[in-house]
């Protein structure tokens, strides 16, 4: 249960994932299942797509069609509950959150990680994208085998 | 001995909204506050801001500091003391002050409380040991002074502080142990215990401390299982080793001057301990003296940043120097207030609040 | 230990400051408060309680607890954790209430 153990359900998971067939195209996916004041995804988001409304504890609902995936609100997300993925035949490509030394290089191989901090595949990093607007908060692209879109989170250094 | 239309005591978010609003409303103010530097909190806290636009959500906290900061500083109506204690605040509204060299006098014709909060204890055998810190120190120490607290550090309490200073000692390096929680939920945001646990950090709910180990300094804990009515179940002891134990239980209103002064004080667990009794205005019963921010009860910094705009404008209202945009700023930031407490996690405050107005104070 | 390289923060290489505790010279860095530069020595027992003896070391590190106080140039209850380091301090660690004369 996500308030024993900070660790979403499966079934929230899914809740917060559109159907396969339309992350052909790179979209959000919003982990936030608690009301607290906070919005900055919406004044983000320059598409429109977000919607949490003049009560700013409603949790954020997501248009996908809409949604480009463009990763604003990913590190906009104080929370750093926000990734953007996209299917690419059996591999899904993840675009992360990441505030910590060192950080990925292109090419490297790291450990792909659940939300349980468990290691479960291997992740290929594809890129790392920092900008001045982004805070300090990079987005790292990471690829990952398909079979694992549900369950990937973040990724994690090999000793 | 002189005499200013506003002091604020504390220049953390609270003091530094209530000065710029009461600034522009054309007040003359000073800000004493005992630390070196303005910000309060704020200067140590790397991680960004939840709520609106309004309380500057997204920014770091440390920037927000040095926004706040960057706003007043230069103005030509505003007196900045650093390193200064207000050591006392009398009735007829004198402070003195002291900052380890001159002790002063100070009258006002106003003064705003915001002196924020201090950690909480938690009662174990050897509590006392070098080695163990509020979690607040711990922020201190890694993020003003670039110093690591220990090698491998354990944290119990898992409000938001916990959390949030959790993920900080992982940024700078730190490995933590786990985080004890004595409830059987987890008490901060899901969202900053999510990050945790993708790092792989186990939360251990229903678990506290029940003594710590070591001679001059910690060497280990000994953990216990909690049941729901929080008993220790006995049998369940376990020795974890640790080189840094973290405790983070809580904050406590630093309401002394409130006391000294004769405001009427009252023990609400809700807010995190003694807060004085204030009117919608914001003002205590002693008349003149106003309190904003964790110092009129526990909240987060974006709540402190609201109260501190609405003080100031009250204070100014009651000078007969209304702030030009009084009445808008006045509505906006109350109904900023009020969203910020409309979630479920504003609930204890709102129910802290209401317990204030009603019965007996303690003193 | 002390931090060089952070995600979010930036620590410059800062000016030393020596100092001298119980008699032996150390130093820290411009920027430090007395507490903090001890923190970075390894010096874990800033003060002893002062019925039992017992060691005190860092808590609050903003004042309110006072278990960092020691004696700073011949003044003692000096809040260490608050208190910038500055050059040929002479700090010693306090066992009583504080003497003043």
């Amino acid at each position: 249960m996500l308030n024993k153990t900070g660790i979403p359900t499966k079934s929230q998971t899914l809740s917060r994932f559109p159907q396969e067939n339309i992350l052909i195209k790179p979209k959000a996916v919003i982990e936030c299942f608690e009301d607290i004041p906070c919005n900055p995804c919406e004044t983000a988001c320059p598409f429109g797509a977000i919607t949490i409304g003049p009560n700013i504890n409603i949790q954020p609902q997501l248009d996908f069609d809409k949604c480009t995936g463009c990763t604003l609100c990913v590190s906009s997300c104080p929370g750093l509950a926000i990734f953007v993925v996209q299917i690419k035949g059996d591999q899904a490509l993840f675009k992360i959150p990441y505030e910590f030394l060192p950080k990925p290089q292109k090419g490297e191989i790291w450990d792909g990680v659940n939300r349980k901090g468990e290691v479960i595949c291997d992740a290929l990093i594809e890129g790392v994208r920092e900008t001045n607007k982004m805070d300090h908060t990079a987005i790292v692209t990471a690829r990952v085998p398909k079979e694992f879109l549900h369950d990937f989170i973040t990724v994690r250094e090999r000793k | 001995m002189r005499t200013v239309e506003l002091v604020i005591v504390g220049g953390g978010p609270a003091g530094l909204c209530a000065a710029k609003l009461a600034l522009e409303a054309g007040l003359e103010v000073v800000i004493i506050d005992r630390a070196d530097k303005l910000g309060g909190q704020l200067i140590k806290q790397t991680h960004k801001f939840f709520g609106s636009k309004a309380q500057y959500a997204k920014m770091r906290g440390i920037d927000i500091a040095k926004l706040l900061i960057n706003e007043i500083e230069n103005h030509q109506n505003l007196e900045i003391f650093t390193s200064t204690t207000v050591v006392g605040l009398y009735p007829d509204l004198v402070l003195t002050i002291y900052d380890q060299k001159k002790y002063q006098k100070i009258k006002a014709k106003r003064v705003i409380i915001a002196t924020g909060a201090s950690e909480k204890v938690l009662a174990f055998e050897n509590s006392d040991l070098p080695g163990i810190y509020g979690a607040g120190a711990v922020q201190t120490l890694m993020n003003l002074y670039g110093v690591l607290p220990g090698k491998e550090v354990l944290m119990v309490g898992s409000g938001n502080i916990g959390l949030i200073v959790t993920y900080q000692l992982l940024q700078a390096g730190v490995k933590v142990k786990a985080i004890l929680e004595a409830g059987s939920t987890i008490g901060g945001y899901k969202v900053h215990a999510a990050k945790i646990r993708r790092l792989g950090i186990p939360i251990i709910t229903n678990t506290t401390v029940s003594k710590a180990l070591g001679t001059s300094k910690i060497e280990a804990v000994e953990i216990v299982k909690l049941d729901e009515n929080w008993n220790k179940i006995s049998g369940s002891e376990e020795i974890i080793k640790t080189d840094a134990l973290c405790l983070s239980v809580g904050l406590s209103p630093l309401h002394q001057l409130l006391s000294m002064v004769g405001a009427q004080v009252k023990y609400i667990s809700e807010l995190g301990g003694f807060v004085a009794r204030v009117n919608d205005n914001f003002e205590s019963t002693v008349k003149g003296v106003y309190v904003a921010g964790d110092a009129v009860g526990i909240e987060e910094a974006s709540a402190a940043m609201m109260e501190g705009y609405l003080s100031g404008l009250h204070v100014a209202d009651s000078l007969n120097k209304p702030h030009p945009e009084q009445e808008n700023l006045l509505k906006y930031y109350q109904d900023e207030l009020e969203l910020l407490r409309k979630g479920p996690f504003g609930l204890k405050t709102k129910i802290g609040i209401e317990k204030l107005k009603v019965g007996e104070s303690n003193a | 230990m002390r931090i060089t390289k952070h995600p979010i923060l930036v620590f410059p290489e800062k000016k030393k400051v020596e100092f001298i505790f119980e008699g032996k010279k150390v130093s820290g860095y411009e920027g430090d408060t007395i507490a903090s530069a001890l923190h970075a020595l390894g010096i874990m027992t800033l003060s002893y309680s002062i019925k039992a003896k017992r060691p005190r070391g860092f808590y609050c590190a903003i004042g309110n607890c006072s278990a960092c106080q020691m004696v700073v140039n011949g003044v003692p209850n000096v809040k260490t954790c608050i208190t910038p380091l500055e050059p040929e301090m002479v700090v010693f660690r306090q066992e009583d209430k504080g003497v003043l004369i």
